[in-house]
């Protein structure tokens, strides 16, 4: 019988991508939830590169990197699937995936960040991003990246999106706003109400007190 | 007929890369060099996002992120396969050329080190990535290359870096892909330049050379 495991941080966009397409296939598989602040020697093991989450266990074998493991997940169970089959589509869902972890390190860097002067500018950059899939991706009208139904890309986006409504509560400053992403968040709005995707979203308050409680520690450590 | 253009500059690691998977494939395409400092109007059509090479258009489709374009070009045309058809295999496969392309922003912190303190950081960086490697990547005497008896995907990627790296050592008098330090590695990527396509397909060392140090005088002098 076939073995899955995924060591991840509940909170964590780049495991919840992991998580969803998982729930989106109907695998089962073993939580295993990491201690940022005490990494069991499994993850580091199995990730002795990074040393970081999502690690996904397949039969023994890990794999590491939230979109690489998507589309490993997608050949082996390809059911419900996420990866475009035309290579050219197939392509761009990748630049689009690899779009969204550039949007992830200008949200990491804007979290991170002192709430001073820097706040702006980090702001800047984040809104730089989405303004770019708001003026590029919306073009046809579709529901999701994927068209009628979700795929790499939705998932993608969509954790990296519930992030940044967490930062917004825990910096106390409008990120996401309606007039200047309008196809953006319709499309956030649209991709949340997924039930299996609502039913796997963590819980809002319980993200911003773990997410502001991580940054605190953070920040007084650096 | 299919069409293929690759937009590039020649001394890029990112568009060897692709230059490289088309040679190996046999596969005849029209390359454009583009200047750096006075790119082509297409360029900022077909990747307004990034506005850089490499940019492959295939029947006029265009696709950028080298990455991206050489594992496209190996599903177009599968014979010759680059990339592993195990599904595990070619997991691991695209973690180690992201690996790869990760190597460059320590070379290029090094290219344009202006002092040594930065010279020295930089190097530091670029051995932090080939221990990784080192340590992860040779356990199995038996292959030659990342990809066998062959080489594939993984040896490219790694390769345009560290041909990348050996212009440095020559410009800055410097060493490092020592092979004290990364004997595995160095051996590696003697024999990955020995083979016959690399090698045919090799930027020319003094070109690459003089191309560093107008780049290193243009940029630094501007900045």
């Amino acid at each position: 019988m076939t073995e899955v495991k995924l060591h991840g941080f509940w909170y964590s966009p780049m495991t919840l991508r992991v998580v969803l397409t998982l729930k989106l296939k109907d695998i089962p598989y073993h939580n295993i939830e990491e201690d940022r602040f005490n990494k069991s020697l499994e993850l580091l093991r199995y990730n002795p590169v990074y040393k970081r989450t999502p690690v996904f266990v397949h039969n023994g074998r890990p794999l590491c990197e939230s979109m690489l493991i998507i589309e490993y997940i997608d050949e082996i169970w390809p059911h419900n699937s996420l990866v475009p089959a035309d290579p050219y589509e197939r392509a761009l869902a990748r630049f689009w995936a690899k779009y969204a972890d550039d949007l992830f390190s200008a949200v990491v860097a804007f979290y991170l960040g002192n709430n001073g002067e820097e706040k702006e500018a980090n702001i800047e950059k984040v809104w730089e991003h989405i303004m770019v899939v708001e003026n590029k991706c919306f073009g046809d009208q579709k529901k999701f990246f994927g068209g009628d139904n979700i795929n790499m890309v939705d998932l993608a986006f969509g954790p990296i999106v519930k992030t940044i409504f967490t930062i917004e509560d825990i910096l106390e400053v409008k990120v996401l706003k309606d007039e200047k992403f309008p196809h953006f968040l319709s499309w956030y709005n649209n991709f949340k109400e997924v039930p299996i995707i609502k039913e796997n979203l963590p819980e809002h308050e319980k993200m911003v007190a773990c997410l502001k409680f991580i940054r605190e520690k953070r920040l007084a450590s650096s | 007929m299919t069409e293929v253009k690759l937009h590039g500059f020649w001394y890029s690691p990112f568009t060897l890369k692709v230059k490289w998977t088309l040679e190996l494939k046999g596969i005849p395409y029209e390359n454009i060099e583009e200047d750096r400092f006075n790119m082509s109007v297409q360029i900022f059509q077909y990747n307004p996002i990034y506005k850089r090479t490499p940019i492959l258009v295939h029947d006029g489709k265009p696709l950028c992120e080298s990455t991206i374009i050489v594992e496209y070009i190996d599903q177009i045309w599968p014979e010759n396969p680059l990339f592993p058809i195990d599904s595990y295999e070619r997991a691991l496969a695209r973690f180690w050329i992201k690996y790869a392309d990760d190597m460059v922003s320590a070379i290029r912190l090094l290219a344009l080190s202006s002092n040594s303190e930065e010279q020295v950081k930089a190097i530091e960086k670029i051995w932090e990535h080939l221990r990784v490697v080192e340590d992860r990547c040779f356990n199995d005497h038996e292959k030659k290359f990342f990809g066998g008896d062959t080489i594939n995907i993984v040896d490219i990627a790694f390769g345009s870096m560290v041909k990348f790296i050996t212009v440095l050592e020559d410009a800055l008098e410097v060493k490092i892909l020592e092979y004290e330090k990364f004997p595995h590695f160095h051996l590696w990527y003697n024999n990955f330049k020995n083979v016959p396509i690399i090698k045919e397909n090799l930027p020319d060392q003094d070109k690459m050379l003089a191309f560093l140090k107008f780049s290193r005088e243009k940029l630094l002098g501007s900045s």
